[in-house]
C-alpha cells in the first residue's frame, strides 16, 4: 500500500500545454502515472502528448473520470485553478506553482472544504509512491519502492533524503512534499497522520524548516499517536531571524519558528533528531534495525 | 517588500485612516519648509529607515520651530542609526518624516497579519502601545486581544467593537474605532500586505484615534498586480549584492562568514549552511540558484559570491534531479574560467551523469575539489577557507 497516490490514480494536468506542464507531464507518463488528459482554456478538443485537452476541469473530469489533478498554472492564475479543481470535486489536488500571493491562499483556504478536496502544496515538489505513481516534479529514478514515508516542506532536501535512503537499499512507501508556503493545504501533522495509518509504512522522516510551528504541532501528534519510528531534521539552524530564506514560509519572526524550538519539540515527542542533513538516511537505517 | 513609515501612512490615509499631518523631507531645507507649512507648535522629526526602535536610538526628535526642525534634520540626515532592529552596522538615514505634534492621551497597539495556523488574517490589539509586541506576548499574553477575520465577509463591526471595548476605549472613541479598523483592514487587503503594524495608535485629548506610526510589509508575490506600489521599494535599505542577485532571479542573503555556498533549492541551501557550521566553519551567505540551476544562473551566482570580499572558499552543493550533472559541470567550468576564479571551490553534486560531471571538473585543471557527499564537502571547504574557528 501507499497513501494519496497509487495505481488507482487517474491524473489530469492543469496548465497542460505550457512549458512546465508539458515537460513534467511527459516525465510522469514515462514513470507510469496514468495521465488521462489535461486542461488549457481555449485548447479544448485538441490532443497534447497523445492525451485529450479540455477547456475546463469539469469537462475533463466528465470525460476521463479523473480523481487527481496537478497544477502547473502560473502564480496569478493558480488560486483560480485550485478553486476550479475543488469545484469539480476532484478528491486530490496537487499544486506545484511557487509564488502565489498569500492572500489568494487565504481565500482558497476559506472557500475550499479540505475534507472533500485534499490539497497538497502549493510551492511543493508533489507526491510519489515509488514504482506506482508520481505526481509532480521530483526525479523518479532516485526513488525505490519500500516502507519509509517522507514528509517535507522542501524539494531538493527531500530528494537528498530519498537518495540517501535508496543508496542504503531502503525504499519509500510515499514521499509527500507539503510545500514551502505559509498557507498550505496539507500540513506536517496531516501528512504524518496519513502515513501513520498506512500499514505499509514502517518509519517516517519528517523534514521541516524554520518558520511557523507546524513541526511542533506534528511532534505533539507523534507523541500522542505514532508508534512507528519517526526521524526528524530541521533546516535553517544557522538562518538569521527576520529574513525569508527562499521559501515564503521560511522566516523566523518575533522569535517564533526557530530550528532550536522545533528540535526541542521533536526530541520531547520521542522523534529521533538528525543533526546534519548528511545523516538522514543512516539514522533511518539505525531506527529500522532498532 | 518593506516600505517606509511615510509611504505606509500615505496608503492608509487614502483608505480613510487618520494619520498625523506630515511631509517627507530629503534635505534640511525641505524639513524647514515642511515644518513651516505644518503651523504646529511642536513638530516631530522622524528618521525613515526600514527598522523599528528608532525612538530610543535618537531617530525621533521634537522641534519647536522650523529652524530647530532644520537643525535636527541636518544632524539626522546622513547619520548612521543603530537600533535594536538594525543590527550593529546600523542604517544611514536619507529620508525624514516631518509631522505635527499631537496631544497624546493614550497609546495602543494594533496590527494585522496572516496567521499560518488558521490560514486567515488576524487583527491584534493591545493596551500597551509603544511596547514591542513580542515583549508583551512574553510577559502578558492575556492582555493581547485577537480577532480572526473571515476573508469572505471581511472585518465585521462587532469584531472591531470587541477590540475597541476590550482595549478600554470609552463609547465615543469606540464608535470611531469601528471605521478606523475597517479602513485598516481594507488597506491591508487591497495592497496585498502581509503585515501592518500601528504602534502606537493614539487617542488624542479631543477623542480622536490617530495612527502615529505605521510599519507595513507588502507580499512580494502580490506585487504583480500592484504596479503603483513597486516604486515604493527603497534599494538603499537593501544589501547591494542582494539587490544585484534579485535581478537574476537568485535568492541570495548575505551573512558574515567566509564560506560561500551555491545550492539549488531553499531547503537544501539552508541545510548546507547548517552543515558548514557543523563542520566548524561559518557560511558567508544563503544562495538558492533555483531547482534548475542553468549555466547562466551558475555564472551570475559566482559573480555575486565573488563580489563579497570576506569569501575565502566556495561550496557548490547541487542535487541534480531533473538537471544533469554534466550540464551543471560545464556551466561551472565556463563560469570559473570566465570570471578567473581565485578562491578554491569544492563541488558536491549528485544525480544523473554524476561521473561525467566529475570528469569535466577534473579535466578543466581549475582549482576544484570534488567532494564525496555533503559532509565530506563541508569538511573540505571549511579547511580550504582557513580551518575551523
Amino acid at each position: 500500500m501507499s497513501v494519496l497516490v497509487g495505481e488507482q490514480t487517474r491524473l489530469i494536468v492543469q496548465g497542460f500545454t505550457g512549458r512546465e506542464g508539458t515537460f513534467h507531464a511527459q516525465q510522469m507518463i514515462e514513470y507510469g502515472t496514468h495521465v488521462v488528459g489535461g486542461v488549457t482554456p481555449g485548447k479544448g478538443g485538441t490532443k497534447h502528448l497523445d492525451k485529450p485537452v479540455f477547456n475546463t476541469v469539469a469537462d475533463a473530469v466528465k470525460a476521463t473520470g479523473a480523481n487527481a489533478s496537478v497544477i502547473f498554472v502560473p502564480p496569478p492564475y493558480a488560486s483560480d485553478a485550485i478553486l476550479e479543481a475543488a469545484d469539480s470535486q476532484i478528491p486530490l489536488v496537487i499544486c506545484i506553482t511557487e509564488g502565489i500571493p498569500v492572500l489568494d491562499m487565504v481565500r482558497v483556504a476559506a472557500a475550499v472544504d479540505f475534507k472533500k478536496t485534499r490539497l497538497i502544496g502549493p510551492n511543493c515538489p508533489g507526491v510519489i509512491s515509488p514504482g506506482k505513481c508520481k505526481i509532480g516534479i521530483m526525479p523518479g529514478r532516485i526513488h525505490q519502492q519500500g516502507h519509509v514515508g517522507v514528509v517535507s516542506r522542501s524539494g531538493t532536501l527531500t530528494y537528498e533524503a530519498v537518495h540517501q535512503l535508496t543508496q542504503l537499499g531502503i525504499g519509500q512507501s510515499t514521499c509527500i512534499g507539503i510545500g514551502g508556503d505559509p498557507i498550505i493545504g496539507t500540513n506536517h501533522l496531516e501528512a504524518i497522520r496519513l502515513l501513520n495509518d498506512d500499514p505499509d509504512t514502517h518509519a517516517i522522516i519528517l523534514i521541516g524548516e524554520i518558520g511557523g510551528n507546524a513541526e511542533e504541532r506534528a511532534a505533539e501528534f507523534v507523541r500522542a499517536h505514532v508508534k512507528k519510528p519517526v526521524i526528524g531534521f530541521i533546516a535553517g539552524q544557522t538562518a538569521p531571524p527576520g529574513r525569508r530564506m527562499g521559501h515564503a514560509g521560511a522566516i523566523i519572526s518575533g522569535g517564533q519558528g526557530t530550528a532550536k524550538d522545533k528540535y526541542a519539540a521533536m526530541a520531547a515527542a520521542g522523534i529521533k533528531c538528525v543533526e546534519t542533513p548528511a545523516d538522514m538516511g543512516s539514522t533511518v537505517a539505525a531506527a529500522l534495525k532498532g | 517588500m518593506k516600505i517606509h513609515e511615510y509611504q505606509a501612512k500615505a496608503i492608509l490615509a487614502r483608505y480613510g485612516v487618520t494619520t498625523p499631518r506630515g511631509e517627507v523631507a530629503f534635505t534640511k531645507e525641505e524639513a524647514r519648509d515642511a515644518a513651516q507649512r505644518l503651523k504646529s507648535n511642536v513638530v516631530v522629526v522622524k528618521a525613515q529607515i526600514h527598522a523599528g526602535g528608532r525612538g530610543k536610538a535618537g531617530g525621533v526628535k521634537l522641534a519647536h520651530s522650523p529652524d530647530e526642525a532644520a537643525e535636527i534634520a541636518s544632524n539626522m540626515l546622513g547619520m548612521n542609526l543603530v537600533t535594536i532592529q538594525t543590527g550593529p552596522s546600523g542604517r544611514i538615514v536619507k529620508r525624514l518624516l516631518i509631522e505635527e505634534g499631537l496631544d497624546i492621551k493614550r497609546e495602543l497597539y494594533l496590527s494585522l497579519l496572516v496567521d499560518r495556523i488558521s490560514g486567515k488574517v488576524i487583527l491584534m490589539g493591545s493596551a500597551a502601545g509603544g511596547m514591542e509586541i513580542e515583549e508583551v506576548a512574553k510577559d502578558h499574553p492575556e492582555s493581547i486581544l485577537q480577532e480572526t477575520i473571515s476573508p469572505i465577509v471581511g472585518l465585521q463591526p462587532y469584531q472591531a467593537r470587541k477590540i475597541a471595548f476590550g482595549l478600554g476605549l470609552p463609547g465615543e472613541v469606540a464608535a470611531v474605532a469601528v471605521p478606523f479598523l475597517q479602513s485598516l483592514y481594507r488597506a491591508f487587503i487591497d495592497t496585498d500586505a502581509s503585515m501592518l503594524e500601528i504602534n502606537p495608535v493614539i487617542v488624542t485629548g479631543d477623542g480622536r484615534l490617530v495612527a502615529l506610526d505605521a510599519k507595513m510589509t507588502i507580499d512580494d508575490n502580490g506585487l504583480f498586480r500592484h504596479q503603483e506600489l513597486r516604486g515604493l521599494r527603497d534599494l538603499d535599505e537593501e544589501d547591494p549584492l542582494e539587490v544585484e542577485a534579485s535581478k537574476y532571479g537568485l535568492n541570495y542573503i548575505k551573512l558574515d562568514g567566509s564560506v560561500a555556498c551555491m545550492v539549488n533549492g531553499a531547503g537544501l541551501a539552508m541545510a548546507t549552511m547548517d552543515i558548514i557550521k557543523y563542520a566548524g566553519g561559518s557560511p558567508a551567505n544563503f544562495l538558492d540558484v533555483g531547482g534548475g540551476a542553468s549555466a547562466e544562473q551558475v555564472k551570475n551566482a559566482f559573480r555575486i559570491l565573488m563580489s563579497d570580499p570576506s569569501v575565502k572558499a566556495v561550496f557548490i552543493n547541487i542535487f541534480g534531479g531533473i538537471l544533469r550533472c554534466d550540464v551543471l559541470a560545464t556551466g561551472v567550468v565556463a563560469a570559473a574560467k570566465d570570471l578567473q576564479l581565485k578562491v578554491p571551490v569544492v563541488v558536491r553534486m549528485e544525480g544523473t551523469n554524476v561521473e561525467v560531471g566529475q570528469k569535466i571538473l577534473r579535466d578543466s585543471h581549475l582549482n576544484f575539489t570534488i567532494a564525496d557527499g555533503m559532509k565530506d564537502g563541508a569538511t573540505k571547504v571549511v579547511q580550504l577557507a582557513g580551518g575551523a574557528r
